[in-house]
């Protein structure tokens, strides 16, 4: 296949951003919004087109570009395997619905909103595609300039210290990465991913070099004790803001995770599973129970995922088939739920601008498609057989349970806490009395929103039902990716 | 000898046009504008002359000039830096009644000095060509005569760099008694570590060439000169004479004192790292925008000394590509300053930047460029100078060094987004007049297209270090 399609799937938003900014400022609203639809949309179909053609019977890597880019040392190269392609696929989906999400919500300066959101899509692309650390390192810290603006430009009142400490956090974290990615350059003598995985890093750096990876994916993820940017950033970050950050940069670190810690420092990974689980298990329980007590909706939320995270770290360092599927399918999952819920967040905030809880109660007698809609979320984040939350979270443990009984049966605490605090939320906002006058004026969801929940809705609930499109897209690569896990422990 | 001359035309013909345009102001009434121009055109002719010449090694003068692909990678920089800051500051010259027919000579006359140090390869041309630029220097610092915070800097610029100078010299004589000669290559054979006074002569030599590219802990008169002189001058200051300082600074360490690199290696580890922690930590506070430029050129100082601190060929490369996106950068900067005229008067504190993102998108944006890559975010130019830097220094499994340069950029990464934010986030903001300005606006434009498209072919650069260090 010569076509570069990945690069095209790449740069596409980028050029449409570019395109925006030639628009003229009187029409500047309408068109702009049209393109960047237009465009993600196409995006979005293009990342389609590339899930259908892709052998998921093979866990090579596929459409691989190499081009030369740093001379005799960084090669620009791309490719998608079963595993990346759903990330790729969740991030095409997410942007168009967050650019409908804007015409709401966003109310100023919405041509460079439009501009941030694509070049962010095109560097989260870049990201889950990029097979050669320099690279991946490139876009991965790219993405904080866009999303550093959208939460100082757009955000709520405390949005400058959110904007500061998301920013300062991450690029904290990612520094030491990049000694990391360089030392390993000085070892292997490349930073091409595909070798490197052949060639083996000796023993004795295996463990300060994952250490380094992991204190940047940590902060990404986020895993407690450094998940404290999170719910700031959610709260003041504008709807769409919100929904990127959930849905796909928080991905970004458990993927790296698969596609680099994992198997470049097998045997590191295995010696700090104890220090994951802790971690995890504490993220689970301890973030579940913050959850509970927090009475700003986004920020009930954003811990909520912090929680949903620990199912997925843990899941991820059982090293079973069962675990790292049932987080993989987690991420996709919490993906499409977290984005609905901070769009339900948001669709409310657009009406009568307060998060609290307390603002809310009764909706459902005033705006009930609304409220159903909320239902559907709250109950798939709560994991219910049948949503897309239940599966993810039941594989994890499934995969929990082979590896260590205790915190398996900790981690199932959590499930027991995310019911809690959902429900609670829900029974707050949708039912009781309502606490609010302005809310009998509420006017329910109108079309566009309609258009993204219910989407959303559909995609949650036929992956609940249905999971066989998922999983038969990364089995291959995930059996691989343990087999070459296995056989390098015991080759140690 | 005299068929060995066009070995130093470029030089030559410095030096000539300088006296002709020299007469020209003398006689020619009110004659800025046309020396202005001249003086672009021989900036122009110059680098032909040089690009044309072949960049073959040469010596000429008892081996006490030089000529190589080295020297001429300089050069040309520094022209080609000095005519973008030149263009950009025009009408702030103007503006404000700096317009002497002698500003673009003075100019012109450093540029000279510059040239002889790169070109150097004997103590005493190199200290000649360090003193024409030096007294070039004193006189811009304090051009603007009428005002008590130019003519103040000067000062403090002239005695502080006068005493260094003075150490510099010390160290030059110190070395031509412990080695009996002034040659840079015949001084390397003499040296070795048993060498001690010799070694003695390295570290005063060394705190003389910190002074000159303001590394701590020489770095005091930086932020002062930085702000008293006016902003044209701040921008020639921030930018051509660190080109040269760091250049002659690369040339002692890896000719004449290329046998005791040990010894010299851990002074400038130290001053590297000590240059971006104090970078990083001072410039948090300020206020003015220049005073913040002075702090951040100290820093990158620092990174640019870790890479000459490898002490290997790598390492050095890395130092020159890292000056080299600095001075886009920098370029660019103070070309943004330029812009930011109200009521006849140009604004430099941070605080006046505020809001100005609503009514100055355009300019907004390029600051937001040029910002961000001072702060080493990818996929922006300024991240690539410190990637090829940590390369080198990482080759040389220098963790320390590595992970204190990278904790240093997370720091200075706080000011930097302080300054975004006032320009994003702020409110109330001040409508700048929309100034003709367009050769400042030229230089931003260059140097935001520079930065953004900087990762398509980020081994710009290399290639033509690489290249003309081969050719």
């Amino acid at each position: 296949m010569n076509f570069p399609i990945l690069s095209t799937l790449i740069f596409l938003p980028l050029i449409s951003s570019f395109f925006i900014l030639l628009t003229k400022d009187k029409t500047s609203k309408n068109s702009s919004i049209y393109i960047s639809l237009f465009s993600s949309v196409a995006t979005f179909l293009l990342s389609l087109f590339l899930w259908y053609s892709l052998d998921v019977n093979s866990s090579e890597f596929q459409f691989v570009e190499e081009k030369s880019w740093i001379n005799n040392f960084i090669k620009f190269k791309l490719g998608v395997d079963g595993i990346s392609i759903l990330f790729i696929v969740l991030t095409t989906f997410i942007t168009p619905i967050c650019i409908i999400s804007c015409v709401n919500s966003i109310k100023v300066r919405i041509k460079e909103f439009l501009i941030a959101i694509l070049i962010l899509e095109t560097f989260m692309i870049g990201v889950f595609c990029s097979l050669d650390l320099v690279i991946f390192y490139l876009f991965f810290e790219a993405g904080l300039i866009p999303m550093f603006l959208i939460i100082g430009v757009w955000g709520g009142p405390r949005r400058v210290y959110s904007a500061f400490k998301f920013f300062l956090f991450t690029l904290l974290g990612s520094v030491l990465m990049l000694v990391a990615i360089i030392v390993i350059y000085w070892i292997t003598g490349t930073t091409d991913i595909t070798q490197i995985y052949e060639i083996k890093i000796p023993k004795e750096y295996q463990n300060i070099l994952w250490l380094a990876f992991f204190s940047s994916f940590a902060v990404k993820m986020p895993m407690w004790p450094v998940h404290t940017w999170l719910p700031d950033a959610h709260v003041e970050a504008p709807t769409a803001g919100s929904v990127i950050l959930a849905a796909i940069l928080l991905k970004m670190a458990g993927y790296g995770f698969l596609r680099f810690s994992i198997p470049m420092f097998p045997i590191a990974s295995e010696y700090f599973t104890p220090l994951i689980y802790v971690l995890s298990i504490i993220a689970i329980i301890y973030t579940s129970l913050v959850a509970l007590m927090q009475d700003d909706m986004k920020k009930l939320i954003a811990y909520s995922s912090v929680a949903h995270m620990g199912y997925v770290t843990l899941g991820i360092f059982t090293l079973t088939k069962q675990g790292i599927e049932g987080s993989i399918y987690q991420m996709i999952s919490h993906g499409l739920i977290s984005a609905a819920l901070f769009l339900c967040v948001g669709v409310v905030y657009d009406r009568l601008h307060s998060r609290m809880i307390s603002t809310y109660g009764g909706l459902v007698n005033y705006i009930p498609k609304y409220s159903f809609l909320f239902l559907i979320f709250a109950l798939a984040a709560l994991g219910l057989p049948g949503t897309s939350g239940f599966l993810g979270e039941f594989l994890v443990l499934t995969g929990t349970f082979q590896k260590s009984f205790l915190a398996a049966m900790l981690a199932t605490f959590g499930v027991i806490l995310g019911a809690a605090y959902m429900l609670w939320l829900t029974k707050r906002v949708i039912f009781g009395n309502a606490n609010n006058s302005e809310i009998k004026n509420l006017n329910d969801v109108n079309k566009s929103e309609i258009l993204m929940l219910v989407s959303l809705a559909f995609l949650i609930l036929f992956f609940g039902f249905y999971p066989l499109p998922l999983i038969e897209t990364f089995d291959v690569s995930v059996n691989s990716l343990i087999k070459n896990y296995e056989t390098a422990l015991i080759s140690k | 000898m005299i068929n060995n001359i066009n070995i130093m035309l470029p030089e030559i013909f410095l030096a000539l046009s300088v006296f002709s345009i020299l007469m020209v102001g003398v006689f020619i009434k009110k004659s800025f504008n046309l020396v202005f121009n001249l003086t672009s055109l021989i900036l122009v002719v110059t680098i032909l002359i040089i690009l044309t010449n072949p960049s073959s090694e040469e010596k000429i003068f008892l081996d006490s000039f030089i000529r190589d692909s080295f020297s001429n990678y300089f050069k040309i920089l520094i022209l080609l830096s000095s005519l973008f800051v030149l263009n950009s500051s025009k009408s702030f010259i103007i503006d404000n009644k700096l317009n002497k027919f002698e500003y673009p000579i003075i100019i012109l006359l450093s540029i000279l000095g510059m040239f002889f140090m790169v070109s150097s390869n004997d103590l005493i041309l190199f200290y000649l060509g360090l003193e024409l630029q030096s007294l070039s220097l004193y006189i811009l610092a304090s051009i603007d005569r009428d005002n008590l915070r130019s003519t103040e800097s000067g000062i403090k610029y002239f005695v502080l760099s006068a005493l260094s100078s003075g150490l510099l010299l010390y160290g030059c004589s110190l070395l031509y008694g412990f080695t009996g000669s002034t040659n840079f290559e015949l001084i390397a054979e003499q040296l070795n570590k048993e060498n001690t006074g010799a070694v003695f002569a390295m570290v005063f030599i060394l705190v003389g060439l910190a002074f000159k590219v303001s590394a701590v802990p020489f770095h005091m008169w930086t932020p002062d000169v930085y702000e008293g002189a006016p902003t044209s001058i701040t921008s020639y200051f921030a930018v051509v004479p660190k080109v040269a300082g760091l250049a002659l600074l690369i040339k002692f360490m890896f000719v004449p004192f290329s046998n005791i690199l040990l010894e010299w290696q851990t002074i400038i580890i130290f001053i590297s790292i000590a240059s971006m922690i104090l970078g990083a930590v001072a410039a948090m506070v300020q206020k003015n925008f220049k005073r913040l430029l002075a702090y951040s050129s100290i820093g990158h100082i620092g990174y640019a000394l870790a890479g000459v601190a490898t002490g290997a060929i790598s390492g050095y490369q890395s130092s020159i590509v890292y000056i080299s996106i600095y001075v886009i950068m920098n370029i660019g900067a103070f070309s943004c300053l330029y812009l930011l005229k109200k009521d006849g008067q140009y604004k430099e504190n941070i605080s006046d930047l505020s809001g100005i993102s609503k009514k100055h998108p355009l300019l907004a944006i390029s600051l937001l460029i040029i910002l961000f890559s001072l702060a080493g975010v990818p996929p922006l130019g300024g991240f690539f100078a410190k990637f090829y830097v940590f390369v080198a220094v990482l080759e040389k499994e220098m963790y320390a060094l590595a992970i204190i340069g990278l904790l240093t950029t997370v720091m200075s990464a706080f000011y930097y987004l302080k300054i975004i934010k006032t320009i994003y986030f702020d409110d109330n903001s001040i409508t700048f007049e929309s100034t003709k300005n367009r050769s400042a606006q030229v230089s931003i434009f260059t140097s935001c297209t520079i930065l953004i498209t900087f990762f398509l072919y980020p081994s710009l650069f290399n290639n033509l270090i690489n290249t003309l260090f081969i050719g």
